[in-house]
């Protein structure tokens, strides 16, 4: 893995992983995880994303230069997958409908059913690959390439939360009423933010997320 | 207790914010200028990161039910305590029943003044810290804007409450505020996202602050940068102070409630030194950015920590007024 490291500003690194998205994501995971297994003192804030690492640190008790050596370090006896115990966790979702409205158009821009489309994004489990946008966002993928489709012309102004939403090869879930720009295809009850908790987010990085379709409940006949 | 009579457009409780919690997409948020709660925080015997005020533009006003030794720092908005005008950065006592107008700014710079109680408000703290997350909805008081009617309890502070009013904070251990401040920034990641002359154009441009900006961010007018090609950049971590350029070419400063996490180019970052000049700024209001050298980075911030180590003043004269006269 070849790594590119970058200042952002005085008192932040940026270090960004080069190669394909999931293996760089994996590597970025694993560093970060080194990272605060073992907190240098200078350190201020970790976070990973889809290919990169942005570390802050105190910039009056170490340099840009000081933080690449303590990585490269770090870097020499990590290893960079995942760790052995993932957590596997099911996020039921109502696909479609009121729930979804941008499912049938989001089929028709992967050229599938909507059907096929629901057996696909619950096919298997995908890795949140980082937290970012809103309190709790997940990005998790990378999923299949017929997924990989652009945001919506028009954002929306308010997606109401628990939208399971597509976009760029990834699947995101609104944590709570946000603007936003993916294609919604579905909701889900489970809740991903609690400032009050300790993590206040559900989910972490590192995390799989098995989709499950929630079947609607059959008409009850009349008696 | 302080009870909030007029709020102004925005009045916030903040701390010195919660940088950690960016792992879970929280902003860091906290008083956008630290420097300045940090002070008066000072001046009334409280550690830096106690909660404190946050008034934006002026327009507030706000009563004290107890004997408390307060402080404002940050912009001069024309504060007075009961009708009298009083010195910012500067500590002084209100005695029950005592109401402070923050009117707004009269000297053509200054966008926030910060109030600190001797003890602190009493809020809950949230994720490490006390500040006001607005987008998130929790923090400071109902993680909401502070409104008239609005009581605020107070920690009983410790001893030595009257020896600590009179103590002053002196111009020359501040920041340069400034209308049209000029506010260095250190170019990168995404430099090369630009047309080569993108960063003189910058430098040479005279840029407003939009009337959309708002803690998460200042919108900027007066220059263009397209991009020289389009490049997808994946979503990374972001900073506060750092300048995106979206696709309309109009660069956005990030302030401190911005989201954790970008995908447009990135052209640089504000030096952390200058993020008490960027605080000051209204929609409206001009100013340059001029790109710098981490070396300068480093000596400016270093100043400023020296300044902050510095013990205030006593001014001989303010304390005997304030223990005679209030």
């Amino acid at each position: 893995m070849h790594w590119n490291f970058s200042p952002l500003g005085d008192s932040a690194l940026l270090m960004e992983a080069q190669g394909e998205n999931d293996v760089a994501n994996q590597a970025v995971l694993a560093l970060s995880m080194a990272l605060e297994a073992n907190p240098p003192t200078w350190l201020r804030a970790v976070v990973p994303a889809i290919a990169s690492l942005l570390v802050c640190f105190a910039p009056l008790n170490i340099s840009h230069n000081g933080v690449i050596a303590h990585l490269h370090k770090l870097l020499k006896i990590t290893p960079l997958q995942p760790a052995e115990q993932v957590r596997v966790l099911r996020i039921p979702v109502h696909y479609g409908g009121d729930d979804g409205p941008d499912l049938d158009a989001v089929s028709r821009l992967a050229d599938m059913t909507p059907t096929d489309l629901i057996t696909l994004h619950c096919a298997q489990p995908y890795r949140v690959m980082m937290i970012g946008f809103a309190p709790g966002f997940p990005y998790i993928g990378p999923l299949p390439a017929a997924f990989n489709i652009p945001r919506r012309a028009t954002p929306r102004s308010a997606v109401p939360p628990g939208s399971v939403a597509l976009a760029a090869g990834m699947t995101g879930i609104y944590p709570s009423r946000l603007p936003g720009g993916w294609h919604i295809i579905g909701r889900t009850e489970v809740s991903l933010f609690h400032p009050q908790a300790s993590p206040p987010a559900t989910l972490r990085p590192g995390d799989m997320v098995q989709f499950v379709a929630v079947v609607p409940d059959l008409p009850r006949s009349e008696p | 207790m302080i009870e909030i009579i007029t709020s102004g457009p925005l009045m916030t409780i903040q701390d010195l914010g919660r940088p950690e919690a960016r792992r879970y997409g929280v902003s860091p948020g906290g008083a956008l200028d630290p420097f300045a709660l940090t002070v008066a925080n000072q001046l009334v015997g409280n550690p830096p990161d106690t909660a404190g005020i946050e008034i934006t533009a002026g327009g507030a006003a706000l009563r004290f039910s107890v004997p408390i030794t307060i402080a404002l720092a940050g912009g001069d908005l024309g504060a007075r305590l009961n009708e009298q005008p009083i010195t910012t950065w500067s500590a002084l006592r209100a005695w029950p029943g005592a109401t402070l107008h923050v009117a707004g700014r009269r000297d053509g710079w200054g966008g926030r003044c910060y109030l600190a109680v001797a003890g602190g408000i009493v809020v809950p703290s949230i994720l490490g810290s006390r500040s006001t997350d607005l987008a998130g909805g929790f923090g400071g008081l109902h993680g909401r804007p502070l409104h008239p009617g609005d009581q605020l309890p107070l920690r009983r502070p410790g001893t030595g409450i009257i020896p600590v009013a009179g103590r002053h904070w002196p111009t020359t251990l501040r920041p340069a505020y400034t209308p049209t401040p000029t506010l260095r920034f250190i170019p990168g990641p995404h430099t090369e996202c630009f047309p080569p002359d993108a960063l003189e154009r910058l430098r040479l441009a005279t840029l407003r602050v939009s009337a959309t900006s708002n803690r998460m961010g200042y919108r900027l007018e007066g220059v263009q940068l397209a991009y020289q090609h389009m490049t997808s950049i994946l979503s990374l971590g972001v900073v506060p102070g750092t300048i995106q350029v979206p696709p309309d070419g109009n660069p956005i400063i990030l302030m401190a409630d911005a989201q954790t996490s970008g995908g447009y180019p990135i052209l640089g970052v504000l030096i952390s030194a200058d993020m008490p000049l960027a605080a000051q700024l209204l929609p409206g209001d001009m100013l340059r950015l001029a790109p710098t050298s981490l070396d300068i980075a480093y000596d400016a911030l270093r100043e400023q920590a020296q300044m902050l180590a510095h013990n205030p003043e006593h001014d001989e004269g303010d304390l005997l007024a304030t223990l005679a006269g209030a």
